[in-house]
């Protein structure tokens, strides 16, 4: 009876011991210090203003991930009572004291900690010894480069924990899978994998890969369910569908609520509005939607509008004119129509706006009731202040001589008729006949006599010259085929025209818009252009000096410099425990070839090893050396700029696979006790190294202390490394 | 349409001039080789798609490419036989290609396309053909069938890089049969050690020897300069007849006062050239323009000079000659335009990060920014520099900056030609380095320049890595009709070859729709099939003796055919480059044979 009670209690006891001194130890080398360097230090400078963003629920797009990531960071600065008001604009300036430091550094610190005891769960789980998990903890704790990471306000320690977890609580699932399915833990873990892996692809995509191989993993086990007869066809479908539910159907709706969450907090307009739709811009609260606030939504006869060129590059613009003409000869001695200009105006102006007219009506005020126009519409564009006819002709435009010139028509009396009818094409109809809508209609202009496509040059350098007041270029573009964002134009300001006399008319432009009725726009359209746009949008890819290529990580070629103090020699790098890095490429090394050796010794029917040992080689295997080559060998076909921490998730995996090669290769290879022990004291003198780099390199990990210039220099193993040394 | 490219490079094999393609050589030079053996003379210039022929006899490389094309039918034909043995597939395949409107447009004119489908069908048929003598090993026919894969092989690869998608087709299936091979515990490790060695000998050294053949072929036969020149490097020029590099002799040590032309290391870097319009408004200082630019031209010759004495008493000719040495201060002048090499901290027009290079002052006279430090690499100071041999580094002595080349492409305001910038990143990339490569001095002797011949491996290894770099460099131009791979199995929009508005006939590149669509359903319908069918042999349900015929079929022969079009189909979502419709046709060739093969 006591026997019976004293049993489980110990057993608990001694891994909770374990577990609980390794998060202690976590905590204290990630925690220890959080708040210095009080100044900004590397990418925060990045994170930290979408941290102030969302304090103020200023709308932004970050094409760097998914909104989660950035929503736990403020999250923190949120709980520590930040007000956003920091001026994010440089690496190493000095915090202000309105900055809770502490609880913005402290979720990815506490992430980057929790990783050491999910380290030690995931090779107990895979069924390996207390030892070696314990040895993973270890390299996990002691790895220089996982510290200095999650020790700022950064992600990758987070997205790394979500991928442990989601690592972890597969590898318990599956190990109930034998004794119990469709308990209540069973669910729990099942589960549990799910939402760990949507929050990693939260973070950033990055947790896709990883997300990919559980899938693959999950796919495998399942295929080996199918084989197995002991399974009825009715239990077979429900396993299916509860993994189908677990780890897809929960993860999309899960990556869907981010968003949804993201778009709810962020309610104002901001820097990035014009990157979105104008439909996009009006909902959100100032900027865009002030002005559009109760305007009519269909566009009718007569209506006064301004057209919005939809490719927004290089910048956004509106079609535009001004009572200036093209000049007779340009300088490069060709001619031109000498007719008025019309450009793509970047800023508003009064001279932005047209009138819609029916070319059979004289007439330019909405007539009551409204008559609106239609998909395929034939109208003519009168332009508002100098009430002349948006004309093409077949006239070389000013900068893109392939293209047609376009202009407003002035009647000189020579032999060039105005040609002046162009055919409304809406874009993104439902149906033919389709109303032109403000805001949400995208539409082309089709030039009648010629067919040509009403289009803004959406090049660098298309601004016209002096003549042209640096405006854009606008061109009747022939070659019409295919869809281009720049032959698309959308109404954005727009009110029902009443002045007949031009006079009166141009009082009446020169007015505000009225308000009418508000539109918005249902999440899921928000969510598919936010997540197009972040997908999308390329920020010129950038050369930065401490950028590398991917081909330099294993060996650790690179570092990074976080931060330098201002006036002593204290720095933080982005540096590895030397050791780990090698053991763990060796590590990696010997488990290939030793598969390969055993796989082709199995082919020909000779067993080396006992089938278990076997199998626990593989699916260790799978997971860590599948982890390593999933989060890195991508990196290779990528062509953004890459630096060394997106390494580190990969880095975790190989860290996980040294003891598990360890242990194997004391259990089956050193067959002598002699050997064992010898073996094990290689082991121990290998883990004192280990932590003799750590202790070495820890001045450069947490910037303390502040290390003199020879000490520096004795520091830098590498000439490749970037160690900063103060001139004196 | 494309004609242009490939007729032309055709006659550039009859001429016997240098070019650069991005494509490997085969292709080209068995049109070259048609029309030189249907007496096509090379003259005709194919500037513009829809110029007419006239009395060129271009019937020749055009046959030759639709004989090729027609090959196709055949060999679809006989590869479904051997795969399912059964006679209405293999037909079947051979009339929807024969009535595939796309294959007859890709094969009637001088493409690529037609000779890369050949050798591609090939490979798999003799593929196939081998696999099916696998019961008899080393018999001739088996050894028949296994090099003409490995010719096949290198033939695509040849013509094409696409062709490397059914290399590792090929590959793929071998492993899967040796690893069969290895677990048959009947056959000693002696045999298969032999059947290893076959393997390796005629799938991997036979292709890459023939491929290397090609090279060589390839350079033996363009031994005359022509438009690919500046796309390599000056010891590659020097190998050219009638380069300006070719026997020819310079003076050895730069010196001051002489007239010289800069080359970026980088591969199909250009040469240092600046010209009289000036960097539009809006970017940077509006100074003139300095470029990197592919073609030799008078605007890459720039001067040397000190940077504290003036050009006038350097052309003095009684003054002696003073050689410029490693660590140098120096100004480089331009020749045409007089206007001195020139940085300063502005942003550079597409590198932001980079500084902008500017020509600047009048007549040789600028300011303090105007000066750059000459450093060899690898030597210490004081030594002289080698023209041609030497790798020069130019830092900015003001910024502390190097010169270089970012491989990207300026807008039209600058030509096209390849941006320049001052890069304040301490790097050591060959876009931050030159070799002096023209150099006029009248005052120094002449030596000759022989040393330079590189050896066959390093022109090899050269032009994969400009052909390499010009791949990936195709990219998409503004308002270019391109389209993107999910457009193509639909037969979303086709590809115009020929005809503008103007003409009467034209000719568009689209498949036959039904077809099309067909081969699109087919290919779900035999992800369905094969899925429930292994479910159902993984669950050990009983067939009947003929079920298991089929389903071997259409696991094992379906499984090779899905492998090769999802081969040829996917990897095209990765790519950067440009894509056209015409990409597609490999991948539904495959399709197409699936397509026979189930109905």
């Amino acid at each position: 009876m006591l026997g019976f009670l004293k049993q489980p209690i110990v057993v608990t006891a001694e891994i909770n011991l374990n577990l609980v001194a390794l998060t202690a130890m976590g905590l204290v080398t990630r925690l220890w210090g959080l708040s210095y360097p009080r100044a900004v230090v590397f990418d925060e400078v990045y994170y930290g203003q979408f941290v102030s963003l969302y304090m103020k629920r200023i709308f932004f797009v970050d094409d760097s991930g998914p909104p989660f990531g950035h929503m736990l960071l403020a999250l923190g600065g949120y709980l520590g009572g930040f007000d956003g008001n920091f001026l994010w604009n440089r690496i190493g300036a000095e915090y202000s004291t309105n900055v809770p430091v502490w609880s913005l550094r402290l979720l990815p610190a506490l992430a980057g900690a929790l990783c050491v005891p999910l380290a030690y769960q995931i090779l107990v789980e895979l069924q390996f010894s207390h030892c070696a998990a314990l040895g993973a903890a270890l390299l996990i704790l002691l790895e220089n480069s996982l510290i200095t990471q999650s020790r700022f306000m950064l992600l990758e320690s987070i997205l790394i924990f979500f991928i442990l977890l989601a690592v972890l609580s597969y590898l318990k699932f599956y190990n109930l899978q034998r004794q119990s399915s469709f308990s209540g833990s069973w669910w729990f873990w099942l589960l549990l994998t799910g939402v760990a892996c949507s929050c990693a692809v939260g973070v950033k995509y990055m947790g896709l890969f990883t997300y990919m191989l559980l899938l693959a993993i999950a796919g495998l086990h399942f295929w080996h369910m199918i084989g197995d007869q002991s399974f009825s066809n009715v239990s077979l479908m429900c396993h299916f569908l509860a993994r189908g539910l677990a780890l897809i159907i929960i993860p999309v709706a899960m990556y869907l609520a981010f968003f949804y969450a993201h778009l709810a907090l962020l309610y104002r307009s901001g820097p990035h509005d014009q990157i979105m739709t104008s439909a996009f811009q009006a909902s959100l609260e100032g900027g865009l939607a002030r002005i559009t606030q109760g305007q009519p939504l269909e566009v009718a006869y007569g209506s006064q509008i301004t057209l919005r060129n939809v490719l927004g590059k290089p910048m956004q613009c509106w079609l535009h004119s001004h009572t200036n003409t093209y000049p007779i000869r340009y300088e490069n001695g060709r001619g031109s129509s000498h007719q008025q200009q019309v450009t793509c105006y970047p800023f508003k102006d009064v001279n932005n706006w047209w009138i819609v007219k029916d070319p059979g009506m004289q007439q330019l005020v909405v007539s009551n009731p409204p008559r609106p126009v239609r998909h395929g519409h034939v109208v003519q564009l009168v332009h508002g202040i100098t009430t002349r006819y948006l004309n093409t002709h077949d006239v070389a435009a000013p900068l893109s001589p392939h293209s047609q010139e376009v202009s407003c028509y002035i009647d000189y009396n020579i032999s060039m008729p105005a040609q002046n009818l162009w055919r409304v094409e809406i874009v993104n109809r439902e149906s033919d006949t389709d109303v032109w809508k403000t805001i949400l209609s995208e539409v082309r202009f089709v030039h009648l006599n010629t067919s040509a496509v009403l289009k803004a040059s959406g090049f660098i350098g298309a601004s016209l010259p002096e003549w042209g007041y640096r405006q854009l270029e606008v061109v009747g573009e022939k070659l019409s085929k295919g869809y281009h964002q720049s032959m698309v134009w959308n109404v954005e300001e727009h009110r029902y025209g009443k002045s007949q006399e031009q006079k009166e008319r141009e009082v009446e432009l020169h007015s505000p818009t009225q308000m009418d009725i508000s539109k918005n726009l249902s999440f899921m359209a928000k969510f598919t252009e936010l997540q197009w746009k972040i997908l999308t949008l390329k920020n010129e890819d950038t050369e930065h000096k401490y950028s590398s290529s991917a081909l330099d990580w294993v060996t650790m070629d690179t570092n990074i410099a976080y931060w330098l103090h201002p006036t002593s020699g204290a720095q933080i790098h982005l540096l590895g425990n030397v050791v780990t890095w090698a053991s763990a490429n060796v590590a990696a090394l010997v488990y290939v070839c030793l598969s390969l050796w055993y796989l082709i010794r199995r082919r020909r029917k000779i067993y080396d090893i006992p089938e278990d040992s076997w199998q626990l080689w593989v699916s260790a295997g799978s997971i860590s050396v599948g982890g390593w080559v999933v989060n890195y060998l991508p990196f290779f076909m990528m062509e953004k700029t890459l630096f060394l921490y997106h390494y580190l998730p990969a880095l975790t995996f190989q860290i996980l696979l040294i003891p598990i090669v360890l242990q194997h290769l004391s259990d089956h290879l050193c067959r002598s006790l002699l050997l064992k022990s010898m073996f094990s004291a290689l082991v121990v003198a290998w883990f004192s190294s280990v932590y003799l780099v750590y202790h070495t390199f820890s001045p450069v990990t947490y910037g303390e202390p502040s290390l003199a210039a020879p000490q520096l220099r004795a520091l830098r193993w590498r000439d490749s490394w970037n160690i900063l040394i103060r001139k004196q | 349409w494309d004609e242009t490219h490939f007729g032309k490079m055709g006659s550039y094999y009859i001429n016997r001039t240098f070019f650069f393609d991005v494509h490997p050589p085969l292709g080209k030079m068995l049109i070259g080789l048609a029309g030189y053996l249907s007496g096509y003379d090379g003259t005709f210039p194919f500037q513009k798609p829809g110029d007419r022929y006239e009395h060129h006899n271009y019937m020749g490389m055009r046959g030759f490419c639709a004989f090729l094309g027609s090959c196709l039918v055949p060999f679809a034909y006989l590869t479904v036989l051997e795969l399912s043995k059964s006679l209405p597939a293999a037909l079947l395949t051979a009339f929807i290609l024969i009535f595939d409107t796309g294959c007859i447009t890709l094969s009637q004119y001088i493409l690529l396309d037609p000779i890369l489908m050949f050798f591609l069908m090939g490979a798999v048929l003799s593929m196939v053909k081998c696999n099916s003598c696998a019961d008899r090993p080393f018999s001739a026919s088996w050894w028949f069938w296994l090099s003409l894969t490995g010719v096949n092989l290198a033939g695509a690869t040849g013509v094409k890089f696409v062709g490397l998608f059914v290399v590792l087709l090929v590959g793929l299936n071998t492993i899967y049969d040796l690893w069969d091979l290895l677990g048959n515990l009947s056959l000693s490790l002696v045999m298969f050690g032999k059947h290893l060695l076959a393997r390796v000998l005629c799938l991997i050294l036979l292709p890459l020897a023939l491929y290397t053949a090609v090279f060589a072929v390839h350079f033996t036969v363009l031994n005359k300069s022509g438009p690919g020149d500046g796309f390599f490097s000056s010891a590659f020029q020097s190998q050219l007849i009638g380069n300006n590099l070719h026997n020819v002799s310079v003076p050895e040590h730069l010196a001051y006062g002489s007239v010289v032309t800069m080359k970026n290391l980088r591969m199909a870097g250009g040469y240092l050239h600046s010209h009289w319009h000036l960097y539009p408004e809006g970017i940077g200082a509006r100074q003139q323009q300095v470029t990197a630019y592919l073609h030799k031209d008078l605007n890459n010759m720039w001067i040397i000079k000190k940077h504290d004495s003036d050009a006038a008493d350097l052309s003095d000719p009684s003054s002696p000659v003073e050689f410029v040495r490693h660590g140098d201060i120096i100004r480089l002048e331009h020749k045409e335009t007089s206007r001195n090499l020139h940085s300063h901290q502005h942003e550079a027009p597409l590198t932001r990060k980079h500084f902008q290079v500017t020509g600047y002052g009048i007549n040789g006279t600028g300011d303090s920014n105007d000066f750059w430090r000459i450093e060899v690499v690898g030597r210490k100071s004081g030594k002289l520099i080698k023209v041609l041999r030497s790798q020069v580094r130019l830092t900015h002595v003001a910024t502390g900056c190097i010169l270089g080349s970012s491989g990207k492409t300026l807008p039209k305001w600058g030509w096209e030609q390849v941006e320049v910038t001052c890069t304040p990143y301490l790097k050591e990339t060959p876009n931050s380095l030159w070799n002096f490569e023209d150099h006029i001095n009248p005052k120094l002797p002449n030596i000759s320049l022989d040393v330079l011949k590189p050896s066959f491996a390093e022109i090899l290894l050269e032009s994969h890595m400009v052909m390499i770099r010009g791949n990936s460099g195709l990219k998409p131009k503004d308002n270019e009709v391109t389209s993107k791979p999910w457009h193509w199995p639909i037969n979303y929009q086709g590809l115009r070859f020929s005809g503008v508005n103007e003409t009467d006939y034209r000719v568009y590149l689209l498949g036959n729709p039904v077809i099309w669509w067909l081969n699109l359903i087919t290919i779900g319908l035999y992800l369905l099939i094969a899925v429930s069918m292994a479910v159902a042999l993984k669950r050990g349900v009983q067939l009947t003796s003929e079920l298991k015929e089929l389903s071997r079929v259409v696991l094992r022969g379906g499984g090779q055919i899905m492998l090769g079009w999802l081969l040829h189909y996917l990897p095209f979502f990765m790519m950067g480059r440009v894509l056209y419709f015409h990409h597609y046709f490999p991948a539904m060739l495959f399709s197409s044979m699936l397509t026979g093969k189930y109905w």
